[in-house]
């Protein structure tokens, strides 16, 4: 039984939502980096590299470690197999459908409210 | 993990929960601070149901909405998406005022039977709502309207599955 939550899928849809970001994960899938080489390799500042790494980190996509002077980042150890994608998926379409629904459904009471006192 | 909100102060968003029931069942639930009547009225009624069906974050638009809810009657919902239009429409099965409605998906073969029931308790609802595939592979597959957002996802699946591949192995 699978069961995901909308802060956990906004957090990583938010981290994936910038091509850096993806560019950085489809790197650190490949191999292990440190924030000097993910600069480089985007040709970025290393403060600006850093700003990216850290909202993936936050996302649990990547983990980082520093030994001695250099800070190396892996990709961490938040996965979805397909499944999981699936059902964040629905969770995503039925989260914003009765999102709506709720204030449709608000309205409708307030609406009652106001009727039932004019009697 | 049960994740239902029905303890949680009013004033915060209920959560939507979705659950993989079995290999041919899905089933989403939520929690509505109203009665049933009301929850029921907005699912019913075409003015109302097509102000929530169709999310905007979803980026489509609702062309036509039609409702026949009774035992037989039909429905026909027509979307644009980009460029492109689709239908969806199907036959209602049940129809239990306040508390039940059964409909057919009939847009493609591997089609669900749909069911929402709506239970009040101490003046709010709690909302079941329960999709029946034919096969497992046609919930996979899933021909619904989920698959419309499968576009705007699909780079991202892509990436998960890739990452959660080489992670595997690491």
């Amino acid at each position: 039984m699978v069961q995901y939550t909308q802060a956990r899928f906004d957090a990583s849809f938010a981290a994936l939502s910038d091509a850096t970001r993806r560019g950085v994960l489809e790197q650190l899938g490949r191999a292990d980096a440190s924030i000097t080489d993910l600069a480089e390799k985007f040709r970025m500042t290393l403060t600006g590299i850093k700003k990216h790494v850290g909202v993936l980190e936050q996302a649990g996509l990547v983990t980082t470690q520093k030994v001695g002077r250099v800070r190396t980042c892996k990709l961490g150890p938040r996965r979805l197999d397909e499944e999981a994608a699936w059902i964040e998926r629905y969770q995503q379409l039925w989260g914003a459908r009765f999102d709506e629904l709720d204030q449709v459904v608000e309205e409708l009471k307030r609406k009652e409210k106001i009727d039932g006192r004019k009697k | 993990m049960d994740a239902r909100s029905e303890s949680e102060p009013s004033a915060m968003k209920n959560l939507t929960t979705v659950e993989r029931k079995s290999e041919r069942e899905i089933v989403v639930t939520r929690t509505f601070n109203a009665p049933a009547r009301l929850v029921f009225e907005a699912w019913t009624k075409p003015e109302l149901f097509q102000r929530w069906w169709v999310p905007k974050s979803m980026g489509m638009s609702l062309l036509s909405c039609e409702m026949d809810v009774r035992v037989g009657g039909r429905y026909r919902f027509e979307f644009a998406h980009g460029d492109s239009q689709m239908a969806f429409f199907g036959t209602y099965k049940e129809v239990t005022p306040n508390s039940r409605l059964v409909w057919t998906n009939d847009e493609s073969d591997g089609g669900a039977l749909s069911t929402v029931t709506f239970e009040e308790r101490g003046g709010k609802t709690l909302l079941v709502y329960h999709e029946l595939y034919p096969s497992k592979e046609a919930l996979d597959a899933n021909a619904g309207m989920e698959n419309a957002m499968a576009e705007t996802f699909a780079q991202l699946d892509e990436l998960l599955v890739t990452l959660g591949a080489s992670v595997g192995r690491s």
